[in-house]
C-alpha cells in the first residue's frame, strides 16, 4: 500500500461526497414522499412511541424510574439509531444491485447512506426528546452540550457494524431474516425501558457485553445526570467503536470485488 | 498526445464460478463445502484478452451471444474486478451500459437528473450547469417534475442518454442501447455519438447491428468465446465476422 494508493482513495472519497449526499436526500424523500405530514413524522414518531411505553410501564408495571418519558426516550433513541440503521444497511448492497451491475460506484455509499439518513432523523427525534424534556420540567444541565461525543462513537460502531452485516449478506441471505429476531432479542437484553438494576446478578455480565448499554449510558449520563462519564466508560464506548468501524471496513473491503457475482 | 494509450487491456481473464451462484445460504454452504463441491464448474467469460484503445477512437466490440462483450464492457468501466490481468484507464468513463441504472423511479427527472450525475462523479454545481442542455437534448421539459416512475421506457432512454453525454466523458461506454427510443431520437443520438467522436472523446460500444459498429466505430474487436479472434479496422473486421 503506497502512498499514491492512499491519495487515490482519498480523492474518490472527495469525488463521491455529492453522490452520498444525494443518497442520503433521496432517501429522506421516498420515505416521507406522499405522506400528509412528512418530516413531522421523524419528531411525531419517538413522541408516540415514549407515550405508549408511558401508559404500558406507568399503569401495568410499577416503575421506580424517575421521569420514566426521558429515561426511555433517552434509550430509545440510542438503541432505535443503531437499529434502523443497521437493518436499512443490510439490505441496501442487495437492494441496489441493478446499479452496482451498471456502473462503478464506491459500494461502500450505499450502507453508509443509510446510516448517514438515519443520524439524519436521529436529530429530528432529539428534538422530541427536547420537547418532552421541557414538558415534564426535566433539569437541563450543561453536560447535553457533549451529546456530540456518544453520537461520534456510536456512529462509529454502527457504520462498522453496517459494512459488515452488508458484506455478508451478500453471501448469506438468511442473515436477512435472522438479523430481525436478533434486534428483538437485543431490545429486551438493552435496558431502555427498564432500570438495569432489576436484572438478576447473574444475567447482569450479559448486558455489560452489550455495547449498545455502553453507548445508552454515556448518553443519559450526560442528559439526565449531568455527570460527565468516566475515563474507562469513554475508553470504552470510543475503543469498541473504532474497533467494529475496523472489523467492518476490513471484510467489506476484502469482500466487494466478488459482490458483483453474487448479486 | 494524440497517440495516447486511454484504455489498456492486458491478458484480462474473467472467471465465473457457475456453482457458487446458487449457494446463497448457510445450510447450502455447509452441504456443499462437506461434499467438496464448492470450486467446481469454471466458466472462463473472458481468457487472455490483450488490446489497447488510443484516444480519441471508437471501437466497436463485436461477437455473438456469450462472447464476453459486456463482460469486457463492465470490466473496462470499473464494475467487475478481472480474475486475471490488469486495465489502464486514463480519463472519466460514463457508463452507457443500461439507460437509466442509476434513477430512483420515485423521484422526478429533475431529482434524478442530480442522482444519476452524482453518481457519475459530478457535483451539484457542476450538474446545475448542464441541466438546461440535458433537458433541452431529452426534450422532456413538460415532465421535468413529474415521477419518472410514469415515463414510458421510451423517455428514460432519452433522459438517460441525455445525462451520460452531457458529462463530457473522456470515454463513454455503450452497450445496446441505441436501439431505444424512436427513429428520430435515435438518429439524433448518432449524430451526438460521432459529435462527440470529432470532439475527441474514445467511444467503445457493443452493437449486434454490424452497420451500426461500421458507421459510428473505426476499429472493432471481435471477440469469440471470450477471445480476440481479430482486432483491426472495423469495415475489414465486420466483413470477416459476417461471412
Amino acid at each position: 500500500m503506497n502512498s499514491n494508493y492512499v491519495i487515490d482513495r482519498i480523492r474518490g472519497f472527495i469525488k463521491y461526497m455529492p453522490l452520498l449526499n444525494q443518497l442520503v436526500k433521496r432517501d429522506i424523500k421516498v420515505r416521507y414522499r406522499k405522506s400528509f405530514l412528512g418530516m413531522l413524522w421523524t419528531v411525531l414518531n419517538p413522541l408516540m412511541m415514549m407515550g405508549v411505553m408511558t401508559i404500558v410501564f406507568s399503569t401495568l408495571f410499577e416503575s421506580n424510574i424517575e421521569n420514566f418519558p426521558v429515561y426511555f426516550l433517552t434509550g430509545n433513541l440510542i438503541f432505535a439509531f443503531n437499529s434502523e440503521a443497521t437493518q436499512q444497511a443490510l439490505s441496501s448492497i442487495i437492494g441496489n444491485s441493478l446499479l452496482i451491475k451498471k456502473i462503478y460506484v464506491p459500494k461502500y455509499l450505499f450502507p453508509v447512506s443509510r446510516v448517514v439518513s438515519c443520524l439524519v432523523n436521529f436529530f429530528f427525534s432529539f428534538i422530541a426528546l427536547l420537547i418532552v424534556m421541557i414538558v415534564t420540567k426535566a433539569k437541563f444541565y450543561i453536560t447535553i452540550l457533549l451529546i456530540p461525543l456518544p453520537i461520534l462513537a456510536l456512529l462509529l460502531f454502527t457504520i462498522g457494524l453496517s459494512l459488515l452485516l452488508s458484506s455478508i449478506t451478500v453471501f448469506f441471505r438468511d442473515i436477512g431474516h435472522f438479523y430481525g429476531v436478533f434486534i428483538l432479542a437485543w431490545n429486551y437484553l438493552t435496558p431502555v425501558f427498564y432500570p438495569v438494576t432489576i436484572l438478576p446478578e447473574r444475567f447482569r455480565w450479559i448486558v455489560n457485553f452489550n455495547p449498545l448499554y455502553h453507548y445508552i449510558t454515556y448518553f443519559r449520563l450526560l442528559v439526565r445526570d449531568g455527570v460527565f462519564p468516566s475515563f474507562e466508560l469513554n475508553l470504552y464506548c470510543f475503543g469498541m467503536g473504532i474497533a467494529m468501524l475496523i472489523i467492518g471496513v476490513a471484510i467489506f473491503w476484502k469482500k466487494q470485488d466478488r459482490f458483483i457475482l453474487y448479486i | 498526445m494524440e497517440n495516447d494509450v486511454i484504455i489498456d487491456v492486458s491478458g484480462i481473464s474473467m472467471m465465473f464460478n457457475l456453482s457458487n451462484e446458487k449457494i446463497d445460504n448457510i445450510k447450502e454452504y455447509v452441504i456443499k463445502f462437506l461434499k467438496r463441491e464448492l470450486m467446481f464448474n469454471e466458466f472462463w467469460a473472458l481468457k487472455d484478452v490483450s488490446f489497447s484503445i488510443k484516444k480519441g477512437e471508437s471501437v466497436g466490440l463485436v461477437g455473438l451471444n456469450g462472447s464476453g462483450k459486456s463482460t469486457m464492457l463492465k470490466v473496462i468501466a470499473g464494475v467487475m474486478k478481472p480474475t486475471k490481468g490488469k486495465v489502464l484507464v486514463n480519463g472519466t468513463i460514463a457508463p452507457l451500459i443500461e439507460l437509466g441504472a442509476g434513477f430512483d423511479t420515485d423521484l422526478s427527472a429533475r431529482e434524478n437528473i442530480y442522482l444519476n450525475g452524482a453518481m457519475l462523479g459530478f457535483s451539484k454545481k457542476q450538474m446545475n450547469e448542464k441541466f438546461n442542455e440535458i433537458m433541452d437534448f431529452a426534450e422532456l421539459w413538460e415532465f421535468v417534475d413529474v415521477a419518472i416512475k410514469n415515463f414510458s421506457s421510451g423517455m428514460l432512454a432519452r433522459l438517460g442518454f441525455s445525462i451520460a453525454t452531457a458529462s463530457r466523458p473522456d470515454i463513454l461506454i455503450v452497450d445496446e442501447i441505441l436501439a431505444v427510443g424512436d427513429y428520430k431520437f435515435q438518429q439524433k443520438c448518432e449524430e451526438r455519438i460521432n459529435k462527440m467522436i470529432e470532439d475527441g472523446t474514445t467511444i467503445v460500444m457493443v452493437s449486434h447491428s454490424i452497420d451500426q459498429v461500421k458507421r459510428i466505430c473505426k476499429k472493432a474487436v471481435w471477440l469469440e468465446s471470450g477471445k480476440v479472434r481479430m482486432y483491426g479496422d472495423a469495415d475489414y473486421v465486420c466483413q470477416e465476422y459476417q461471412q
